[in-house]
C-alpha cells in the first residue's frame, strides 16, 4: 500500500523501521524553535540537563515575538533570557527587535523551515509551515527543551484526514474563509492527535500565503499538523530563501487515509467564527450588523503582504468609522517594509487606522489592543476563547482581512460589497 | 501510586487560555501561576479546591495554545489528576513531559460528578468512584511513555539519554 506524505517524511527521519500509526517513534529533527513565553522554562531545563551545548547551532531560533517589543519588566526579563542564551550558546537563528517577525510568518519566510522536513516549535502555530510540505508540530516547553539537548523527538504516528477542495472560490473568500468553513465542520476536536492533508484543485490555485493561513488553523480543529504537498507554487516561493537542500515528497495515490472528506467551495461565503470558539463560523449572511469597537488585521494567520494588500484595496480613500479602531500588524519586518513600498502603510494611515511593528500583542491578550468589557473585536487572529483578547467579558470575531477592513469601516460585522 | 480527591468538573473544550490567561504568562514563576488557575471560568476556583483533587473534564481539555504554563499551573494548584474523554494534544504531551497525572476515560469522564470522591491507581490505570461504587480501567499508555512517567518526566530522561550517548562516543 502506498503512503501519506507525513509517513514519507517520518520513514525518512527515523530509524524505526515499518512503522504503523498509533506506534511511538523518534523523529530527528530538523529545525526547532521558541518564543519569549515558551522558551525560559526550555531554557532553564536544557541547562539543568547536564547538555553542554544545543544539537546544532544552525538548526535552533529563539524568537522574542508574543510579548516583544517588551511590554513590561517581567517580559522584558523573559526576552533577556532568550538573548542571554543566544550568546552563551551561539544560536545562529536569534531575531532581535527590528529584524524580527512573528515566528510562524518570519521563519518561512527566512527559508528556515523546509519541505520534507520534521520541524518542531514550542509554539501550537508551528503547523503553518505545514503548508510548505514539511511535517511541522507544535510543542510545550519541556519537549523543546529535549529536542535541543537530544535533536529528536518522541511521536505518536499520526493518523490522515485528506480534505479535497473544489469548485469555483466566491469573491472575497480566502484561505481563511477555507479553514474557518471546515473547522465548523469537524469541529475543534474534529481532528484531534490526526494530520489534515489539505488538497484538490482549489489548494492548487492558492498563493503560499493562503495556504499558510490555512495550515496555520489545523491545531484549531486539535490537529497534530497540517500539511499541503509542494507544487510549482511552493518551490517559486522557495527559490532565493531555502538555507538548506531540502527533498520533496508526495502521498501517492493508493495512500490510506483515515478519511476523505470532499468540501465544495463554491458554496463558501465569507466566513465569521463567533466566539467562544473558532467552530463557531457562520457566513457573513448571517453575521452581519453585530457592531465592533476593534478591528486586528495581522497575527501570524492573516498577517503576510496578501492579506494587508487586500486590507488596503478595501480601506483605500475610506475612513475608519469613529468609533473604532483598527490595529494593523505586519507579521514580519519584511512584510512591514514591503508593505511601505507598496503604499500600503500610507493607505492605512490615511484611513485612520494604527499600524505596529510585527508582534503577537493582541491575539493572545498580550498587549497592542487588549478589549475592555462588553467590547468586542473583529479579528484576523486565530483563537476567539473566553479572555483571549482581554476581559473575560468580551467578545472576539474570527474572520479575514477582507472582512476585518470592511467591518473597521462600517463599525459593524460586514462583508467588503456593503463598502461604497 | 494511590491517589484520592474530590472531583471538580468542567465542560467540553476547556482551553488552555481559560486554564491559564495570557495576561499572566510573563512568568513562569508556579506559585503565581498557580493563583490564576480557572480564574477566567470561575474566580474562586483555586480558593475553593483542595490539594489532592481531581479535575473531570469534557471533551478535549487543553485544547489551544502550547503552554506549557497551563499544566504547570494546575499541577501547583494542588491538581493531582486530571480525567477527560480526550485532551488537547500539546496539553497531552505537556502533562506527562511534566508529571501530572492524566487518563483518557469516556466512562469516568461520564459518570463522575461534582464532589464524587475518586481513588486512582495511576500505575495500573484504575479509577474507583468511592461515592458511586463504580470502577473504570483506563487504556495503558504506551510502553515509551510509561518509561517517561516512571522517571518522573522528560527531563530526567534527557538526563539519561545525554549520559548514554556520553559514554556512547
Amino acid at each position: 500500500m502506498g503512503k501519506t506524505i507525513v509517513e514519507k517524511i517520518l520513514s525518512a527521519h527515523t530509524d524505526t523501521e515499518n512503522f504503523k500509526i498509533g506506534d511511538i517513534i523518534k523523529a530527528r529533527v530538523d529545525f526547532t524553535f521558541a518564543n519569549d513565553i515558551t522558551a525560559p522554562i526550555a531554557l532553564k531545563y536544557f541547562k539543568e540537563s547536564g547538555a553542554r551545548q544545543v544539537f546544532d547551532k544552525k538548526r535552533v531560533g529563539l524568537i522574542p515575538d508574543h510579548f516583544a517589543p517588551n511590554k513590561d519588566i517581567k517580559s522584558a526579563e523573559q526576552c533577556k533570557l532568550l538573548k542571554e542564551f543566544a550568546q552563551e550558546y551561539e544560536i545562529e537563528h536569534y531575531f532581535e527587535i527590528g529584524k524580527m517577525g512573528i515566528e510562524h510568518a518570519l521563519l518561512p519566510e527566512k527559508g528556515l523551515v523546509l519541505p520534507g522536513e520534521v520541524i518542531v516549535g514550542a509554539d501550537s502555530h508551528t503547523d503553518t509551515s505545514g503548508a510548505l510540505g514539511a511535517f511541522a508540530i507544535g510543542v510545550g516547553s519541556t519537549d523543546f527543551a529535549a529536542v535541543i539537548a537530544l535533536g529528536e523527538i518522541w511521536l505518536k504516528v499520526p493518523p490522515t484526514i485528506k480534505f479535497i477542495y473544489s469548485g469555483k472560490l466566491n469573491k472575497w473568500v480566502s484561505g481563511k474563509d477555507l479553514i474557518l468553513y471546515t473547522i465548523s465542520k469537524i469541529g475543534v476536536d474534529g481532528a484531534n492527535y490526526k494530520v489534515m492533508e489539505f488538497s484538490g484543485e482549489v489548494i492548487k490555485g492558492l498563493s503560499m500565503d493562503n495556504r499558510f493561513t490555512i495550515c496555520n488553523m489545523a491545531i484549531e480543529a486539535g490537529a497534530k499538523t497540517g500539511i499541503i504537498e509542494p507544487d510549482e507554487i511552493t518551490l517559486k516561493y522557495l527559490k532565493g530563501r531555502a538555507k538548506r537542500p531540502y527533498q520533496i515528497y508526495k502521498s501517492d495515490i493508493d495512500a490510506h487515509y483515515e478519511k476523505i472528506i470532499e468540501i465544495d467551495v463554491s458554496k463558501i461565503e465569507p466566513q465569521v467564527a463567533f466566539p467562544h470558539l473558532p467552530e463557531n463560523a457562520k457566513p457573513i449572511s448571517k453575521a452581519k450588523g453585530i457592531k465592533i469597537d476593534q478591528s486586528i488585521i495581522g497575527s501570524c494567520t492573516n498577517g503576510r503582504i496578501e492579506d494587508l494588500r487586500i486590507a488596503a484595496e478595501i480601506l483605500k480613500g475610506k475612513q475608519v468609522h469613529l468609533e473604532v479602531r483598527l490595529i494593523i500588524i505586519p507579521a514580519t519586518q519584511d512584510v512591514y517594509l514591503q508593505a511601505l513600498r507598496e503604499g500600503l502603510i500610507d493607505i492605512f494611515i490615511s484611513s485612520g487606522a494604527a499600524v505596529s511593528t510585527p508582534t503577537c500583542g493582541p491575539c493572545l491578550g498580550g498587549y497592542m489592543g487588549i478589549l475592555a468589557k462588553g467590547e468586542r473585536a473583529i479579528s484576523t487572529t486565530n483563537r476567539n476563547f473566553v479572555g483571549r483578547m482581554g476581559h473575560p467579558e468580551s467578545e472576539v470575531y474570527l474572520a479575514s482581512p477582507a472582512l476585518a477592513a470592511a467591518s473597521a469601516i462600517l463599525g459593524r460585522i460586514a462583508g467588503p460589497e456593503e463598502v461604497k | 501510586m494511590i491517589i484520592k480527591g474530590k472531583v471538580w468538573k468542567f465542560k467540553d473544550n476547556i482551553d488552555t487560555d481559560v486554564i491559564i490567561p495570557a495576561r499572566y504568562l510573563n512568568t513562569s514563576d508556579p506559585k503565581e501561576l498557580a493563583l490564576h488557575c480557572m480564574e477566567d471560568y470561575d474566580s474562586e476556583f483555586v480558593k475553593k479546591m483542595n490539594q489532592g483533587d481531581i479535575i473531570v473534564a469534557g471533551r478535549n481539555f487543553g485544547c489551544g495554545s502550547s503552554r506549557e504554563h497551563a499544566p504547570i499551573a494546575l499541577k501547583a494548584a494542588g491538581i493531582s489528576c486530571i480525567i477527560a474523554p480526550s485532551f488537547g494534544r500539546i496539553f497531552f504531551r505537556n502533562a506527562i513531559n511534566i508529571g501530572l497525572l492524566i487518563f483518557e476515560s469516556e466512562e469516568a469522564a461520564e459518570q463522575c460528578s461534582q464532589g464524587d470522591i475518586l481513588e486512582i491507581d495511576s500505575t495500573q490505570g484504575i479509577i474507583k468512584n468511592l461515592t458511586k461504587y463504580k470502577i473504570y480501567k483506563t487504556n495503558l499508555l504506551p510502553e515509551f511513555i510509561q518509561k517517561v512517567i516512571s522517571l518522573g518526566g522528560l527531563r530526567k530522561y534527557v538526563k539519561e539519554e545525554l549520559k548514554r550517548r556520553e559514554k556512547n562516543v
